[in-house]
């Protein structure tokens, strides 16, 4: 069957948030929905060129749980899945541009056949001045497997800094601290999908 | 595949005949947002092929009803129309049970939202927000009322042309999709930046929806149709990783 051609992407604008991140659409708690894992907390602040924050930005997460196993009919592997746990959030930034959820640190997930991908989320960025969202990637500073991720390892060495959140303590929780730099020094690396 | 990174504005990602690219000079709020470095391709992982899209599935009927989703007892003023249509995958394949959410103007050009402060008028029936999940053949239906345009401050009388926002997920999380509706008869379309963003006619062409008089329902509403196809990369391209490929460089 011959391929038809994708619909184009468009900004999601400034006035998204009545519909996107109404009370029942908006997920900033995925953790409150499982009690397996290590409780995390993944917050940071989405700037601008300037250096400015970003007060109209909204993330997206997508995570596995924290077996490695995503909540998804095409992961199919004989692994326990986590029933109350979707793995996926969705939150804006407030006027500093800050973010933040509380999740449970994913597992290992396959790269291929052999090898494993370190424990990562992945993330979208959707804002005004944005025509197409942005795809990026949480990695784990305090996982000794980010060292040698092999989706990393397509990242130009001097950039993955970008990519990788650092721990604080943070009461019960750990945090792990991620900026999104959507422009010039410091940029976040974002990824072609 | 691969993206070269000598100009700003030649950062796109995926197909560059559809997909606008980052900076947009002419949409101002792209200049201090668009990415300066190339996106990065990465093999695709079982992260990028899957997704939160089959699981999200909490809607109710009267989500899809526009005209009167606000719980006022009253109905929303306008003209009342019905904009349905198919969501499809590359192949031509429907995408059923997908997440649809929309959110819009009311008729008069005005958002609920706070930050819209132009005095054009609200209605206390309108909140401009619907979702609905597309049926078996990946239909999806809404009841609304037709769009106004309304001004932004992008460049001087600069108007909107009368849009519906949409957001779907599809089954990967490389499906994700946010854009916009326009309608066929617009003349501000010309005009606006965000629209002209798209790179090619045809691309443009296929965000504008067809008013459908077998749609149309008589003493009730008029219709307009509108498909959308999502799609992304499927296979994973293996090529060595970046430092294999720097290695192997004399």
């Amino acid at each position: 069957m011959s391929r038809i051609a994708r619909t184009s992407s468009q900004t999601v604008g400034p006035f998204f948030h009545d519909c996107l991140l109404r009370a029942d659409a908006q997920r900033t708690l995925l953790a409150s929905e499982s009690r397996l894992g290590q409780p995390i907390v993944v917050a940071g602040r989405v700037l601008d060129g300037e250096g400015q924050p970003v007060p109209d930005a909204m993330l997206e997460i997508w995570q596995a749980d924290a077996y490695g196993r995503y909540q998804h009919p095409a992961d199919t592997r004989d692994l326990p899945l986590d029933p109350q746990f979707l793995g996926f959030g969705r939150g804006g930034t407030d006027a500093e541009g800050r973010y933040c959820f509380l999740t449970v640190k994913p597992g290992a997930v396959p790269f291929d056949a052999t090898r494993l991908q370190a424990p990562h989320l992945c993330l979208a960025v959707f804002g005004r001045g944005l025509l197409n969202h942005l795809y990026t990637r949480l990695y784990f500073a305090d996982e000794p497997a980010t060292d040698t991720d092999p989706v990393l390892a397509y990242v130009p060495a001097e950039r993955r800094v970008t990519l990788i959140a650092l721990p604080e303590p943070e009461g019960e929780r750990t945090l792990y601290r991620f900026d999104i730099v959507l422009q010039g020094p410091g940029e976040t690396v974002f990824f072609n999908l | 595949m691969s993206i070269g990174s000598s100009s700003i504005s030649e950062i796109v990602r995926g197909d560059r005949a559809i997909f606008p690219p980052y900076l947009y000079e002419a949409y101002r709020s792209t200049l201090r947002r668009a990415p300066q470095q190339a996106l990065i391709d990465v093999p695709l992982t079982l992260s990028e092929l899957t997704g939160p899209g089959p699981r999200l599935a909490a809607v109710t009927p009267e989500d899809a009803d526009l005209t009167t989703n606000a719980g006022t007892g009253g109905e929303a003023l306008g003209q009342r129309i019905i904009v349905t249509g198919r969501v499809l995958d590359e192949d031509g394949a429907p995408l059923p049970q997908t997440l649809v959410e929309v959110w819009q103007a009311n008729a008069a050009g005005r958002y609920v939202h706070r930050r819209d402060q132009w005095p054009g008028p609200l209605d206390p029936h309108f909140l401009g927000i619907g979702r609905c999940l597309t049926d078996a053949e990946g239909r999806y239906r809404f009841l609304t009322v037709r769009p106004g345009a309304y001004p932004w401050k992008n460049h001087p009388n600069a108007w909107r042309p009368a849009h519906i926002h949409f957001s779907l997920f599809g089954p990967r999380w490389g499906t994700r999709l946010i854009t916009q509706m326009y309608f066929a008869d617009d003349p501000l379309l010309p005009l606006d930046p965000i629209f002209n963003a798209v790179p090619s006619e045809a691309a443009r062409a296929r965000l504008i929806a067809a008013y459908d008089h077998d749609v149309t329902q008589p003493e009730w509403a008029l219709g307009w149709r509108w498909d959308l196809v999502l799609g992304g990369p499927q296979a994973t391209p293996f090529e060595p990783p970046f430092d294999a490929r720097a290695e192997a460089q004399p």
